[in-house]
């Protein structure tokens, strides 16, 4: 059966959408269909991936308008009856065709207070963790660095405040950090002023197109908006600790 | 962060290249909301028929003093209407003196306002689709930056709950004795969701036990936090199931008050 993509062409500004038609055979993922076209009728059509497995979160793109990647969105599950379309990442400048260029989101880790742990527990340099202390923090590892949930935040994507804000992937990885019990730095001043959480209104779209299935909202972001909280705005808490830091 | 490095072009509102209905759960959000906020103001403006034998409407529980020229039922607190109670504009009805709480705790709770900024802001409408403004403050300055008092509203929430759980109780101390009716279990089942609802609270997650890194040396807060995080995962559903049944249960005291509902005893 054959297909018609509409495929965004062009390099750094302007850009058009060039329709192409390819065969769509079973068990074929979007990222099949773009090598195809490739090779039948587009040889200079810029594209990139790698592991073709959902695991190096190298091809992130739009495809019929919703951030995915494009080697686990399988042909099956989109209606092929009008042209498909594949654009690349709004929320980052393109480089060509279906390539975005993310290297902001590179220069935003660097930001990010690094790991600091407590003194080791053992003689030899190590530290002893509970299985159950590691686990929360073990579903924000699971994060491939696929950039989806940054194209979705609408902070990014509509607002462009990737000044002030650092986006859910990084917000999932200051709560990886921030929650990890064997860390001791503390990271909230700089979520409520430099990184600005307070951005972040709760939609979930991050959550939707996670392709690990991270509960971005819940299980990170809102945790960390909660111990921006404890700090920053909730009087009775600030009473506590000063009672406490008194004894 | 060089902001050179990033320069996109803004979509207009409600553009997007997403296939399908995608409007469609903010149109059913906004529906939702609408319907329970025109019904619970109607409601409260009553003053009237909101008591039914032991049954309290929810709407007006606690009922601090009865409302003015209502004949004194078991459940007022405090007796009758007081003359000095001012009447600003619209005559006060007690459901005006508590309903802020629960309506202060359902505003700020994270799940309504991801969802109330969707649909009644178009902050986005849905995700990847254009928005109507361009300026953005998000929830880091005001107003919205007063979201964070949603713990506040928890506390007050979680004493509604004991209060609610006590007029389920009375709902079955009928003229007679014991017994249970129809209403009885709208009552109960009212106080179920509504727990259930409010102990899944992602501030009381993070307050009993989400705020420590380490959970395996603190055995009752790490229960409470699984517990919680259990009902959290189903927060949403909770939400939604917990606001139709406070009008529902409302509803139901009301027309068995006003003689069109028969409430039928189980035993």
């Amino acid at each position: 059966m054959k297909a018609t993509f509409s495929i965004r062409r062009g390099g750094r500004e302007g850009g058009e959408m060039v329709d192409y038609q390819t065969e769509v055979t079973e068990g074929m993922v979007v990222l099949d269909a773009v090598h195809q076209i490739q090779a039948e009728s587009a040889p200079d059509l810029a594209c990139r991936w790698n592991c073709k497995a959902g695991k190096c979160g190298s091809c992130s793109a739009e495809i019929n308008g919703m951030p995915k990647l494009m080697c686990m969105t399988r042909m099956d599950t989109i209606d092929t009856s009008q042209p498909v379309t594949i654009e690349p990442m709004r929320a980052f400048p393109v480089v060509k065709d279906l390539i975005a260029d993310v290297s902001w989101n590179y220069d935003v880790k660097k930001r990010i207070k690094k790991f600091k742990p407590r003194p080791p527990d053992a003689e030899d340099g190590t530290w002893r963790m509970q299985q159950e202390d590691i686990d929360r923090v073990q579903e924000f590892r699971k994060c491939i660095e696929c950039y989806l949930c940054q194209d979705v935040c609408h902070v990014l994507r509509d607002h462009v405040k990737h000044e002030e804000f650092i986006g859910p992937r990084f917000l999932v990885y200051s709560a990886a950090l921030e929650m990890h019990p064997l860390d001791t730095e503390d990271r909230t001043e700089d979520l409520k002023d430099m990184f600005g959480i307070g951005y972040c209104n709760i939609t979930k779209c991050c959550t939707k197109v996670c392709p690990e299935h991270i509960t971005i909202t819940d299980n990170a972001i809102i945790p960390l908006k909660e111990r921006v909280v404890d700090e920053h705005y909730d009087p009775l808490a600030k009473l506590v600790r000063i009672f406490r830091k008194k004894k | 962060m060089a902001s050179n490095l990033v320069t996109i072009t803004r979509r207009g509102f409600g553009e997007t290249s997403r296939r399908g209905a995608w409007w469609l759960q903010s149109l059913l959000t906004f529906l939702g909301f609408a319907a329970f906020i025109v019904y619970s103001t109607w409601a409260a403006f009553q003053g009237e028929h909101y008591t039914f034998g032991p049954y309290l409407s929810p709407m007006y529980s606690p009922l601090i003093w009865e409302a003015a020229g209502q004949p004194l039922s078991t459940h007022s607190w405090l007796g009758a209407w007081p003359v000095w109670m001012p009447n600003i504009i619209l005559p006060l009805t007690p459901a005006f003196l508590i309903l802020w709480a629960p309506g202060g705790f359902r505003f700020t709770c994270y799940y309504y306002r991801g969802a109330y900024y969707k649909a009644f802001w178009a902050d986005p409408p849905a995700c990847a689709v254009g928005e109507p403004r361009h300026e953005y403050r998000g929830e880091k300055k005001f107003p919205l930056i007063l979201q964070n008092i949603h713990r506040y509203f928890l506390y007050l929430a979680l004493l509604f709950i004991v209060i609610l759980g006590y007029d389920a109780v009375v709902a079955t101390q009928f003229d007679d004795g014991f017994g249970i009716g129809v209403g009885t279990l709208v009552l109960t089942m009212n106080v179920i969701l509504l727990g259930s609802y409010t102990f899944g609270c992602h501030s009381l997650r993070h307050l009993v036990g989400g705020r420590c890194d380490t959970l395996s040396t603190r055995p009752v807060q790490h229960k409470l936090w699984q517990w919680v995080s259990k009902l959290n995962k189903r927060h949403m559903l909770f939400a939604w199931m917990s606001l139709f049944w406070v009008g529902f249960s409302d509803f139901y005291v009301r027309m068995c008050s006003m003689g069109i509902f028969t409430d039928y005893r189980i035993f």
